[in-house]
């Protein structure tokens, strides 16, 4: 694991991910939300997790941010009516945040380094998910559909 | 120095700070479906750290959870999203301080 590319690629996604939480222009929020997700997908990537940054990348940027997007389209005349900051739930970010810090920090059997492994391949992930995993796929797939008749509910018009 | 797992957690903790941040200090709903999102992401990168420092890495079962959790992440996202368009059809606002019509 490079460190450099890994302190490159950790001060990039939490910045990213900061400007998506707290910028007051909506599409710039959106921009930033996209970078955050192709940090966290370098992150995936430094990790040895391959197939889950590229699906990170393909979902996320290719489909939930063009979402967000659209839903910011859709509902523009509200755009830019984001009032100030709540100071309350910063407070309590900042504590969650020192909290868990402080845990980890703590945690002395954390403290590892990586053990060497082999790649994991593709090959391999199909294959746990066609055997060991089919059922837990197979639930997925219902929850996918389910979601998507959900949605086209949802956004249908009313008729009265 | 090459990173611990330890600096992972960190940086995990770090991002799932931020979308609690956005979550409760936003008050535009998408901004708090964004919010989610990146919590959502911070507990990917939890499993996909703890398969890779793990003991027994081979069976790869970090990466299994990981993938599962992104496909439950986009069903809930595309849900949120149709939730957001469908207020905004209804009440003109989606400031989620404005809909209050439950409230006793």
């Amino acid at each position: 694991m490079n460190s450099a590319a890994f302190i490159v690629t950790a001060i990039f996604t939490v910045a990213a991910a900061l400007a998506a939480a707290t910028l007051r222009n909506l599409m710039h929020a959106a921009l930033s939300f996209a970078a955050a997700f192709v940090g966290i997908a370098a992150l995936f990537f430094l990790l040895g997790a391959e197939f889950v940054g590229l699906a990170l990348v393909f979902i996320y940027i290719g489909a939930v941010a063009v979402l967000v997007v659209f839903t910011i389209l859709l509902t523009r005349r509200d755009v830019g009516k984001d009032r100030g900051f709540n100071w309350g739930g910063a407070t309590v970010a900042v504590a969650v945040f020192a909290c868990l810090t402080w845990s980890i920090l703590k945690t002395q059997s954390l403290a590892i380094g990586a053990p060497h492994i082999a790649t994991l391949t593709v090959k391999r992930i199909g294959a746990a998910l066609m055997t060991t995993y089919v059922w837990p796929l197979q639930c997925v797939g219902i929850l996918l559909t389910a979601a998507l008749i959900g949605a086209l509910i949802l956004v249908m018009e009313e008729r009265r | 120095m090459t990173p611990t797992l330890q600096v992972f957690l960190i940086i995990s903790a770090t991002l799932f700070s931020i979308g609690l941040l956005a979550v409760l200090s936003r008050r535009h709903a998408i901004f708090i479906l964004i919010g989610i999102e990146i919590m959502l992401a911070a507990a990917n990168l939890n499993f996909i750290a703890f398969w890779r420092f793990g003991p027994q890495p081979q069976p790869p079962t970090g990466v299994m959870i990981a993938l599962f959790s992104i496909a439950i992440a986009a069903a809930e996202a595309a849900v949120g999203l149709a939730m957001v368009i469908a207020v905004y059809r209804h009440y003109h606002t989606t400031n989620v301080d404005q809909l209050d019509q439950l409230r006793g």
